[in-house]
């Protein structure tokens, strides 16, 4: 049906009427979120919700009617999407991210974001995914491979437009490590498991001898011992200002990693943890976090043949905190939402595999106080989603880190690298940081 | 006696009904909607197999099921699905030496290579993937090669190569591009020469197979000592000439997949290409030459030669009326294999759709590789080859709850 000449008239003149409102100077660059189902995951979802940002930091979320919109917003009506916190990726490899060399089996005292590519395409396909906080990461070929990053994925021309800063300035990230085979090799690699762990325990024992050191001197600057940037790390991780990320698979592995921890006190998040549903239990006692990755069928490598979906249902009923991971490239990022679903399909409840994709991601980056849910003075970082979260057929519409728009669908460009197509590639061969030697395969 | 209960209580009931009824032979299976891809779907429906075959499709209300058979049921019940191209069975789960066999790099070109000297029926990924719905696998030697060997289709049910065998040659594997170039100063070292040595042994296979055309000789000569001594590499390549095995080419850049349809079109040659991550910019060409695609795994990641690759490439295609087939494919990692239903589901959701894709993952991956009269669809005198699901088989939480092949149960649960 067509619509008569003079309701055609009313929408030319409401178009131009929108045109120029949104033309007009707004305040405080504020934005109303009105309509959507509203996931805050720190509170029950809200059917008919609202959002409200100023700035960089959202002010408001509840339900229609319960929410002032303040007069000077710019309103998004969103009726019938849903609207969630950002994505938090704990394991990700976009824009490369080498830290160790190979000289050393811990090289604690190399940063990974000296050598990330800001503008790597990986970073734009992980808005289109919806996320938006990535934990970039060495790789797992050693023992202690170097410090991660913590970036927010904010419009980059450097590295400097990524990184998140601790309150005390510091750049944030943690540490990697890694046990089972990716970190055997010649020396002056470890060639088992027990020299694994003997390595690192002598390495946390020298820290503990400099931080010793340190306190003794005070503020004397006589006796403190000469700076040394592998000793300054392991001090951080030994304060907990500096969370280990400890790559592993199988099941004796991951007890000994929770070994290592009790022995030196450091925080831990387990990564991978492909055998998490065998020690579930144990994980769960020791209170260490893990973040999973899910991969759609076992083996490709002798740690990972016993890799399951049901990892998360299994720590979860444990008790244990779960996050999820891409791992990118081994999962693409803008598959993140899919191996959530996995998880749930394998008995993971819906809310677990929410916050697995969310606030347990920023838990396990000291950034909880920042990110991860919905809530006024966090971080106006949110996604707007075509449908329910969890089904296949549901696309990310919107990302938004910091008050800005960082991703949307319907600009062809953003569309491009959503689905990809001519032109999407990156025309630079790919590496994958975690395995990135042939022996790693084996 | 009829029940809607788990597939997995049914499947032991019904082996306590078989035995009761010693008509082991004869299962049912219902439906709230069965996907036949024959017809519109069938809404309450029933599919009867009679040793391993089907005997009857219809709704419950048309169909005379006989009394005192196991019935089984799902909400929606599709034909097994049918992966277009894998290397299961030939790469194995643990991805150890001793468990890799699809790519022998000894030689640039060994069509030679039979699939069914390779086949591990037992391997781990098989039931995985047969878990999920697969009952079908197009696999054999994989890419990387420029030639690495000869495929072959199977069920992914039996304990031998021999009890799972559709076809025991389906195609021959081909490379162009970055995979078919060898490092350290071994030929091929460019596209080029891989083209070069590619056309040379085909121009040797096609004269070879010119000497198989002798008669016995007038002077009592009889045909047999006319002919060149057996060559396998040179036999496998004559049966490409003659059109009775397809050159299944993995290639992902448009200018590779023009030199594919260049060699096609000098050699007459079935070509059916593979990933083919471009082939989106070469639609007028690829379909010009009347050419099938088996299109690379929806996820596939976006690097080297695959740089380029779409989510949408499949529904591309599709729209151009272009034959596809959707794949598992190959990987040298982690996932070993990855999953044909997952693949679908992404496809289906990148424009190619529900139904369309089913059809894709079923009777067109059939068609494509010359199986429709066994497989495919669910039709009288086809196998007896299901998959049940508790939902919209696409759907990241639907589990595949069941899995028939010939008739028999062989997967019952969920996943």
């Amino acid at each position: 049906m067509q619509p008569s000449p003079s309701r055609r008239a009313l929408r030319v003149l409401s178009a131009v009427a929108l045109v120029l409102l949104a033309t007009l100077p707004v305040g405080a660059d504020e934005h109303a979120f009105v309509g959507a189902q509203v996931l805050p995951i720190s509170g029950e979802p809200i059917l008919d919700g609202v959002l409200v940002i100023s700035g960089n930091k959202i002010t408001a979320v509840g339900a229609r009617g319960d929410v002032e919109i303040p007069a000077g917003a710019e309103v998004h009506d969103v009726s019938g999407k849903f609207l969630m916190p950002g994505l938090v990726d704990t394991h990700s490899h976009i824009g490369g991210g080498w830290a160790a060399d190979r000289s050393a089996p811990i090289q604690p005292g190399v940063r990974n974001m000296d050598s990330i590519d800001a503008r790597s395409p990986g970073f734009q396909r992980a808005r289109a995914g919806g996320l938006t906080t990535l934990n970039v990461m060495p790789g797992s070929g050693h023992l202690l491979s170097g410090q991660t990053s913590y970036l927010k994925l904010r419009p980059a021309r450097t590295i400097d437009d990524l990184i998140i800063r601790t309150e005390d300035g510091r750049v944030a990230g943690g540490i990697k490590m890694a046990n089972g085979t990716n970190s055997r090799r010649d020396p002056p690699f470890p060639g088992t498991r027990g020299k694994s762990a003997a390595l690192v325990r002598e390495q946390f024992i020298k820290a503990q001898e400099y931080r010793d050191k340190l306190e003794r001197a005070g503020d004397d600057p006589e006796k403190r011992p000469q700076r040394d940037l592998d000793m300054e790390a392991l001090v951080e991780v030994l304060e907990g200002k500096r969370i280990v990320h400890h790559h592993t698979h199988r099941h004796d592995d991951i007890l000994t990693v929770l070994r290592l921890r009790d022995e030196f006190g450091f925080r831990v998040v387990l990564h991978h943890v492909s055998e998490a549903w065998m020690v579930a239990e144990e994980i769960a006692a020791a209170g260490v976090p893990s973040s999973l990755i899910v991969i759609d069928s076992p083996g490709g490598k002798l740690e990972a043949k016993n890799v399951a979906f049901k990892s998360g249902a299994a720590l979860e009923a444990a008790g244990a905190d779960v996050s999820i991971h891409t791992d990118d490239w081994i999962t693409d990022s803008r598959h993140f939402f899919r191996s959530a679903a996995l998880a749930v399909r394998a008995g993971m409840t819906r809310n677990g595999a929410l916050h697995a994709l969310t606030l347990a991601g920023a838990r396990q980056m000291d950034l909880q106080d920042r990110i991860g849910s919905l809530e006024p003075g966090k971080d106006a970082d949110f996604i707007i989603l075509s449908g329910e979260p969890f089904s296949v057929y549901t696309k990310v519409l919107q990302t938004w880190v910091e008050g800005e728009k960082v991703f949307d669908r319907e600009l062809p460009e953003d569309q491009l690298i959503a689905v990809g197509g001519w032109g999407a590639g990156d025309s630079r061969s790919a590496h994958i940081a975690c395995f990135d030697h042939e022996d790693d395969h084996r | 006696m009829r029940s809607r209960n788990l597939i997995f209580s049914l499947f032991l009931s019904a082996l306590f009904l078989a035995a009761l009824s010693g008509n082991a032979a004869t299962i049912a299976i219902e439906g709230e909607i069965i996907y036949t891809m024959a017809g519109p779907p069938i809404e309450n429906g029933v599919v009867v197999i009679t040793d391993g075959k089907i005997t009857a499709v219809g709704p419950v209300s048309g169909v005379n099921v006989p009394e005192n058979i196991p019935v089984y049921s799902a909400k929606v019940v599709t034909p097994g699905l049918i992966d277009a191209h894998s290397v299961v069975g030939l790469a194995g789960y643990l991805n150890q030496d001793h468990d890799q066999d699809q790519l022998e790099r000894s030689a640039p070109m060994q069509p030679e290579l039979r699939a069914i000297d390779a086949y591990n029926a037992r391997e781990a990924l098989v039931e995985w993937v047969r878990g999920l719905g697969v009952t079908t696998l197009h696999t054999g030697h994989g890419p990387g090669s420029l030639i690495s060997g000869q495929t072959m289709i199977v069920k992914t049910w039996g304990d031998t190569v021999a009890e799972a065998v559709v076809k025991e040659t389906a195609m021959i594997a081909a490379t162009l591009g970055e995979g078919a170039v060898r490092e350290g100063g071994k030929p091929p070292g460019t596209r080029a020469k891989a083209v070069a040595m590619l056309r040379s042994e085909l121009l040797k296979a096609q004269d070879y197979a010119a000497k198989q055309n002798v008669d016995d000789g007038e002077d009592g000569e009889d045909r047999e000592s006319k002919l060149p001594p057996r060559n396998l590499r040179l036999e496998a390549l004559a049966q490409v000439l003659s059109g009775d095995l397809p050159l299944l080419v993995t290639v992902n850049r448009h200018n590779d997949i023009a030199t594919a349809l260049r060699l096609q079109e000098e050699f007459g040659f079935k070509l059916v290409l593979d990933h083919a991550a471009e082939a989106y910019l070469l639609i007028d060409e690829i379909k010009a030459a009347g050419v099938p695609v088996i299109v690379h795994p929806t996820m596939k990641r976006a690097s080297g030669e695959n740089e380029n690759l779409s989510m949408e490439t499949a529904a591309r295609l599709a729209d151009a009326g272009i034959p596809i087939a959707l794949q598992s494919g190959f990987e040298g990692y982690v996932p070993k294999t990855r999953v044909l239903l997952f693949e679908a589901a992404i496809a289906a959701a990148n424009g190619l759709g529900f139904e369309r894709t089913l059809q894709t993952i079923t009777l067109d991956a059939a068609k494509l590789l010359g199986i429709d009269d066994r497989v495919g669809s669910l039709e009288v005198g086809k196998d007896g080859d299901l998959a049940l699901y508790n939902g919209d088989p696409f759907e990241y939480l639907t589990h595949c709850q069941g899995v028939i092949i010939d008739g028999e149960i062989v997967s019952s649960e969920p996943r």
